[in-house]
């Protein structure tokens, strides 16, 4: 499948581009915005904002209390040794373990979530250019509707200084 | 954004193309003591522990003393970091990666020195939680094995907390190189490209690790202060330990970063990205934790001299006029005395100021370990417990050895990795112009 994209030296053709795209009726989840870094004061950049990172960083907390609550417990009770007159499950040095479980479990699922969805280290050919790198924002279609992407390509050169190229 | 930005990358990215001879004879100068350190603890395996200064009732000495002032140099990088990240603060974007490269480093140094101290290093996986032949758990009721979940889940999220904005860095250089590099670089990107998704995924995640990191940096060194707090030890055992471990972690590790950035600026060039707006502005974080380790050691100290308890008292007279006093009254010089002249005075808080307040600082917290662990450890209840401690070759050697180690390491990261984050120096490109032209007006009305 050919893949349309074009260039743009900065962020105001890039959403020139990107609201031109829209016109042509493609939908936010079809356009692909690049940059060398994130472009916060530009709207383009809210494309894809949607995400449940929050929530499974909470989940990957739950999940380590849960879990150093069981170890340190089971543990504790598997094998009863008195020691400094404390309780067999002793619950104020266990928080301490507790804690840094929660916090390693919010940490790791971060990480993971974060490279699970943000495509990390796959392999599968993507729309890139390693102009981009240089300050280059690159605005395409993946898949264009027209399969000689002459739609793409029009509404690509509606914004000023398109250098649009096909892969 | 381009031009600036083609600049930006290539300043940023110098150091990566470009190897000088004397950078191969640093490396070899810094490898040579690191290998005398190495060689230093594999004689002390081998010869057995006898060959330390430790003997009975000082069973703690230069690497215990080592082991807390290596976790607390590690709380300067990540912590900031992670402050500067949540508040948005704009001075943060070339501080930040010399800032979390130091607290991955110290804490591997640091996490190092229980092991060695083991004597049998070997055993150390009697502190993972995981029972024995005969079934037996470790024992969670320890400061020891705290300390072993607390160290590595801040080791853990640090290199994490460092690694995930590289990311980006790493995919420009693959962009911009070939043959091996491009392959290195490329596995190190994770096939980054750079859509608004991922920035947004990442910046989330940035976000999530920033709320999670910063409790467990407060944790870590509080869990290093309960070694000795949970101990009754006159002067340990005392409720201010954990806040006191924690101000003067923070006070170090901004020392050490100070030390290290103002290094990386005279080596590499750097006086365009880390100015002097970012030695003003650490200057006076150092002032702050400077007066805040004096309020609290006048707190320790005066509360065990009223107390007047027999035990404690005799250990604040060893450190306060007795054979440890020549080492209390410079670490109270360099902590304290001399930080607040240097950096309350807006005409010496400048980048040379900030480095001769911060090189006293690191003397001056490296003593205070050393004065917490070996008095009182010298001095417990009964006299017939007392004991005198001197440190032997072994530990020297090996406490050395971790200074260089710790220059190796990061002069090693320099040269591989861009030290200043180029895509967020990208992204505040407009704000950190204005920054420079603030600072220079600033600097400019001072010395009108």
């Amino acid at each position: 499948m050919k893949s349309v994209y074009a260039l743009y030296s900065n962020g105001d053709a890039a959403q020139r581009a990107v609201n031109s795209l829209r016109s042509a009726g493609y939908a936010d989840h079809d356009i692909t915005v690049i940059s060398a870094a994130p472009m916060e004061e530009y709207e383009f950049s809210h494309i894809g904002h949607h995400s449940f990172q929050w929530y499974i960083a909470c989940g990957g907390a739950l999940l380590g209390l849960l879990f150093s609550t069981w170890l340190t417990t089971f543990a504790e009770k598997d094998w009863p040794i008195d020691v400094g007159n404390m309780p067999i499950v002793a619950w104020y040095p266990n928080l301490i373990v507790i804690f840094e479980m929660t916090m390693l479990g919010a940490i790791l699922s971060t990480v993971v979530t974060l490279i699970i969805t943000a495509g990390l280290g796959r392999r599968v050919p993507k729309l890139y250019d390693p102009e981009v790198t240089n300050g280059k924002i690159l605005v395409g279609i993946a898949q264009p509707k027209d399969t000689s992407g002459a739609d793409v390509e029009r509404a690509l050169l509606a914004a000023p200084g398109a250098q649009v190229r096909t892969v | 954004m381009s031009t600036s930005g083609d600049r930006l990358a290539a300043d940023l990215l110098r150091p990566l193309n470009r190897t000088g001879a004397l950078w191969y004879v640093f490396v070899a100068f810094l490898g040579t003591i690191v290998a005398c350190g190495l060689f230093a603890w594999f004689f002390q395996m081998w010869r057995g522990f006898g060959l330390t200064g430790i003997r009975w009732p000082v069973y703690w000495g230069f690497l215990i003393t080592d082991f807390v002032f290596w976790i607390g140099i590690s709380h300067a990088g990540t912590l900031i970091s992670a402050i500067l990240r949540l508040v948005n603060a704009g001075w943060r974007r070339p501080v930040t990666r010399c800032a979390e490269v130091i607290t991955a480093f110290a804490l591997m140094i640091g996490g190092l020195f229980p092991i060695i101290h083991l004597g049998k290093p070997w055993l150390f996986f009697w502190l993972m939680p995981y029972p024995n032949q005969r079934l037996i758990w470790p024992n969670f009721r320890s400061p020891l094995v705290w300390d072993f979940f607390a160290i590595s889940t801040y080791l853990t999220g640090s290199l994490l907390f460092l690694f995930l904005p590289m990311i980006p860095d790493f995919a420009l250089v693959r962009d911009r190189t070939t043959g091996v590099k491009r392959t290195i670089y490329g596995a190190l990107a994770l096939g980054w490209r750079g859509t608004t998704h991922q920035w947004h995924r990442l910046e989330t995640a940035m976000q999530i690790m920033a709320i999670a990191i910063i409790p467990v940096a407060v944790s870590v060194h509080t869990i290093v202060s309960f070694d000795f707090s949970m101990a009754p030890v006159p002067m340990w055992h005392s409720t201010i330990f954990g806040p006191y471990f924690v101000a003067g972690a923070i006070f170090s590790g901004i020392a050490g970063l100070i030390i290290a950035m103002a290094t990386l600026r005279k080596v590499l060039h750097l006086q365009d990205y880390l100015q002097d707006i970012h030695f003003e502005n650490l200057g006076k974080l150092l002032l702050t934790m400077s007066l805040l380790w004096g309020y609290f050691t006048f707190n320790e100290r005066l509360t065990t001299w009223y107390g007047n308890g027999t035990a404690e008292i005799n250990t604040f007279r060893v450190t306060q006029s007795g054979t440890f006093s020549p080492l209390f009254w410079t670490m109270v010089l360099v902590n304290f005395v001399l930080p607040v002249i240097i950096l309350s005075i807006r005409r010496l808080r400048t980048v040379t100021g900030c480095v001769i307040a911060s090189i006293g600082v690191v003397i001056g917290m490296w003593l205070e370990r050393y004065l917490i662990v070996v008095p009182s450890l010298a001095h417990k209840y009964l006299p017939y417990s007392w004991g005198t401690y001197s440190p032997r070759p072994t530990e020297i050697v090996i406490t050395a050895a971790t200074f260089a180690a710790m220059t190796l390491l990061y002069t090693l990261f320099a040269k591989f990795v861009p030290i200043i984050s180029i895509w967020e120096m990208r992204a505040g490109e407009r704000p950190e112009e204005d920054l420079a032209a603030v600072s220079e007006q600033r600097l400019g009305e001072s010395h009108a």
